[in-house]
């Protein structure tokens, strides 16, 4: 069974400078339940978290990350590129139980 | 008689070896049952040991040129915003090619591993993350010379990102 991670969402510029370096931030709609809470009950709440993250740049990978439980609800993530041609970035998420989300992104670099 | 007392004593010396050992094996149980009920709760600075052991092997963690931004005193340990910048020039001969966020006393002290390189021109990421209790949080960076730096913070929890 493949769940379902939420919508994604990128903010990084359209347009970029050869050599100039950006900021891109980056979060996904997740609960990224930690496995180590209960409910009203005190039953243990499963763990279901995103476990890893891609950023590739023209096939290339730029930023990557290995995700353990203690990262907050709706995994957020920035970091910097430096623009080198113009094309496509890729963003993944995976998580423990076969979720993924993709969101590629434009960038026109002149 | 004479036989039956024998017996008789035989037995009861065999049932206090026997009451003696079952005791043992209920001590060595309780114990078992309290490190499983213990264990999942927090980690301990010995299994943040272990972790940066295991990541980082017998190279020296340095502290420097890594700089952790992290609230002093965070009423939800649910989002805990982090900025790490490490001072590197991210060239192709000297970028940083990891950035770890580690937690003291978390349920697990590995918190998030990040890859970089040259192509990210500055070294600097951020995240939100989770805290259960009032603790430090170390980051630490590899670079592409193989040194180890690092930086360590206190955070003061309110409410726990475990409940």
């Amino acid at each position: 069974m493949t769940s379902r991670i939420g919508p994604a969402r990128i903010r990084m510029p359209a347009q970029a400078k050869p050599g100039e370096v950006f900021e891109v931030r980056t979060m996904v709609e997740h609960p990224n339940e930690s496995g180590f809470r209960h409910d009203n009950l005190g039953r243990p709440i499963p763990r279901h978290i995103v476990t890893s993250f891609e950023c590739t740049y023209n096939g290339r990978e730029v930023f990557s990350a290995k995700l353990h439980p203690a990262i907050s609800t709706n995994p957020y993530m920035t970091f910097f590129v430096k623009a080198v041609d113009s094309g496509e970035f890729v963003f993944t998420w995976k998580d423990d139980q076969g979720g993924v989300t993709t969101v590629t992104q434009a960038i026109t670099v002149a | 008689m004479k036989r039956h007392k024998h017996d008789s004593h035989d037995s009861y010396g065999s049932h206090d070896r026997h009451v003696a050992g079952r005791r043992r094996a209920l001590q060595a149980l309780a114990a078992g049952a309290c490190l499983l009920a213990v264990r999942p709760a927090l980690a301990t600075p010995e299994e943040l040991a272990v972790a940066l052991k295991e990541t980082f092997g017998d190279r020296e963690i340095r502290r420097g040129r890594v700089k952790l931004e992290i609230p002093r005193l965070a009423e939800n340990g649910n989002i805990v915003p982090t900025v790490i910048t490490v001072d590197s020039p991210m060239t192709e001969q000297d970028h940083v090619r990891a950035i770890h966020i580690f937690s003291e006393k978390n349920p697990v002290p590995r918190v998030l591993e990040m890859r970089l390189g040259p192509w990210n021109g500055k070294a600097m990421v951020s995240a939100r993350i989770r805290m259960a209790q009032t603790q430090q949080v170390l980051a630490v960076a590899e670079m592409s010379d193989g040194s180890v730096w690092s930086a360590a913070a206190d955070i003061d929890v309110t409410v726990s990102s475990c409940t």
